[in-house]
């Protein structure tokens, strides 16, 4: 149920909010970026980001339902990837994104985090996150920059 | 999720087969590790070079297993392939785990 349409300088990716759909998707993405000769560190590091924000929609904003359409637009640009998510589903608590603390592992190892790495790499990871709610629609856009 | 056990004297290599640890595979690991691990040598070695992928849920699903094992087994890394090893340095989970380059090194025994 993957849609995908390519032009010169982006892609663009339906998909459902299933993890095999997303990572079919992120398959997808990486084959394109490795046909446009990004380094496999390069994906590597966008795969982690796309992977975790569309893990994210699948299981908070539809609640692991597995059948929320996802869009995903990513644009070529001059030192890096530029990212649009769209989704569906419930909004973002709070209407913002999550801050995304490193965690605390001055603990016992049966008190070890077992969660709450995702917006951490992504607040690591990505530039200029920007989260919109738009009538029912869930807008998140940001950027990466790639080949430093 | 496929794992597949080799034991030394005192230590059980277990390496996984598939090439990424993921949301859509983080619980099955869970399971795989406690039925891989139970019953076996005290140190536990987890081959990762076949992974090439991990997210949030696969790091999650480690620590979980680690959690699991404490105890009765300690639970060591080896073979972190790039993005696994940036996703374990980003989070500083390195520095919970012993990591190893590979499996050579973490069972010396296995090369003699």
């Amino acid at each position: 149920m993957i849609e995908v349409e390519t032009t010169d300088t982006a892609i663009s990716i339906q998909c459902l909010s299933d993890t095999f759909e997303v990572r079919n998707s992120l398959k997808t993405l990486m084959n394109d970026m490795e046909t446009r000769d990004y380094l496999p560190e390069e994906r590597g590091t966008v795969e982690l980001v796309l992977a975790e924000v569309l893990n994210n929609v699948a299981e908070h904003a539809y609640e692991e339902m597995g059948d929320g359409k996802i869009e995903l637009d990513m644009a070529y640009i001059p030192g890096g990837i530029s990212i649009v998510l769209q989704d569906f589903g419930k909004p973002m608590p709070n209407g913002q994104t999550p801050l995304g603390m490193p965690a605390n592992l001055d603990v016992e190892v049966d008190d070890l985090p077992e969660g709450g790495f995702g917006w951490f790499l992504i607040g690591e990871l990505a530039k200029d996150l920007t989260y919109v709610r738009r009538g029912d629609a869930n807008h998140l856009s940001f950027r990466m920059s790639l080949g430093e | 999720m496929e794992l597949i056990t080799n034991d030394t004297a005192d230590t059980r290599i277990v390496t996984v087969i598939d090439t990424r640890i993921d949301a859509a595979v983080a619980i099955q690991f869970k399971d795989a590790m406690r039925a891989q691990t139970e019953g076996g040598p005290k140190r536990v070695v987890l081959d990762l070079s076949e992974v090439m992928f991990i997210d949030s849920s696969g790091l999650g699903a480690v620590v979980a297993a680690k959690k699991l094992l404490n105890g009765a087994h300690t639970l060591e890394l080896a073979g972190l392939t790039p993005v696994v090893d940036k996703v374990f340095k980003l989070t500083r989970m390195d520095s919970v785990f012993s990591i190893h380059t590979n499996v050579a090194t973490a069972v010396p025994a296995l090369a003699s």
